[in-house]
């Protein structure tokens, strides 16, 4: 083997730079991220669990159903209804945004472009600000 | 095995029988279901009572929502045109870049010449109609073009016959511009939440409606929304008494705007296309 000299360490450097990510944080315990929870109101229109895990299939349904098959009818959960929309529906209890869609998002790394074109609660005061 | 010469020649003659018998019955049997599921769609090949071509009849409810704008009223009442578009702008937070090239257009007016190109003669040249402004808007055509050149179905006739636009499936390749003979449909060149010089494009952002994004296309909704709940278009609602914008269903003899088309000369714009507007015009 020609240049063992600086092939074999070079190896042994790259293995451990790379396993180095894993071996920090092994054991560790990482805290989920904390969300705020909206203040007053007790019971969303599905499980709490179905909503961690699927809220973006259920967004998906109901963009299907409002826009597509004009099923425009509110969803009813504990006893009030709310309409089948995310800026209207969702962002009704969950008002604040960033202390609640962006907490999650952030900590899982996805960046879902819902934001783009649907305006968050007071977002509007917040885009003139940026400006 | 022992296997005779009789054998083999029965089982062959049963297989030839069953080979040349199961795709006619086949066939039999998904004729049967195809008929079956048209009889209850409503999709029936027969032409509707206008004697539309097949394929592009009355919606499935039957409903069809269409409008009539009396020309004459907004001529005689200046402004009104103007608070109609502002109602329609600012709710659904359409962007203004100004600059024409760029412009993101719900319901705007146009002079005769433009919306009724087909309806204008050598000669006759009056200056009544000549010296009025059309409001124009999505005409909600019951062979909509636009719908035929989309790609991915983001935009598609509803239940009520309203052309509709699913901003989130738009991937901007502007066909359905291409294909719009009215010119309804405005595409966002820029980001319709930015600003220039400081002033946004979007004045004040409406939060029950979503802004759009750069790269969709963007038109009249007919205020789907709204109409689901019962109510007029904003448009409609915003002419107030004056009796100028008249919607609702063309299907039922008894609705208002039946009545108007019956006691009333109307116009189309483009009727010789082939895409049967659902805006009508007093002229």
């Amino acid at each position: 083997m020609y240049n063992k000299g600086t092939i074999i360490p070079g190896l042994i450097i790259f293995v451990v730079l790379m396993l180095f990510a894993i071996f920090n944080n092994a054991g560790k315990k990482i805290e989920a991220p904390k969300v705020e929870k909206p203040v007053g109101y007790k019971e969303c229109v599905k499980p709490v669990q179905y909503m961690k895990e699927s809220h973006m299939e259920l967004l998906n349904v109901w963009r299907d159903e409002v826009i597509r098959e004009g099923k425009r009818e509110q969803v009813e959960a504990g006893g009030v209804l709310y309409e089948k929309s995310l800026q209207n529906g969702c962002m009704h209890c969950h008002t604040n945004k960033t202390k609640f869609c962006d907490v999650c998002h952030t900590f899982a790394s996805v960046y879902p472009y819902c934001w783009d074109c649907h305006v968050a609660p007071q977002e509007d005061l917040a885009l003139k600000e940026a400006r | 095995m022992d296997s005779s010469r009789r054998k083999f020649l029965k089982i062959a003659g049963i297989s030839a029988v069953a080979g040349i018998g199961a795709p006619s019955a086949l066939n039999m049997l998904m004729k049967k279901e195809v008929q079956a599921s048209s009889d209850g769609g409503g999709h029936g090949a027969q032409p509707d009572a206008h004697g539309a071509p097949a394929g592009h009849g009355a919606a499935p409810t039957g409903k069809r929502y269409g409008m009539v704008i009396d020309a004459v009223k907004f001529h005689d009442n200046p402004g009104l045109a103007e608070k109609c578009i502002e109602a329609c702008h600012t709710y659904f937070n359409v962007p203004d870049f100004g600059n024409k090239k760029d412009e993101i257009k719900w319901l705007w007016q146009v002079p005769f010449t433009n919306a009724f190109p087909t309806d204008e003669s050598h000669y006759k040249k009056d200056d009544r109609t000549h010296g009025m402004q059309f409001l124009v808007t999505c005409n909600h055509c019951d062979n909509p073009p636009c719908v035929r050149a989309c790609p991915t179905k983001a935009t598609f006739k509803n239940a009520d016959g309203i052309i509709m636009m699913d901003f989130h499936r738009c991937i901007g390749c502007r066909f359905c511009m291409a294909a719009c003979p009215y010119g309804s449909r405005s595409f966002n060149w820029r980001d319709p939440r930015g600003s220039k010089d400081g002033v946004p494009f979007i004045k004040k952002i409406n939060p029950e409606f979503p802004t759009r994004m750069r790269g969709v296309v963007e038109k009249c909704s007919f205020c789907d929304l709204r109409v689901k709940k019962g109510l007029q278009p904003l448009c409609v609602e915003a002419t107030g008494d004056t009796k100028a914008m008249v919607f609702g269903d063309l299907n039922d003899p008894n609705s208002e705007i039946s009545q108007v088309l019956k006691a009333r000369f109307t116009i189309q714009r483009k009727p010789s296309l082939g895409t049967m507007p659902s805006v009508f015009y007093i002229i």
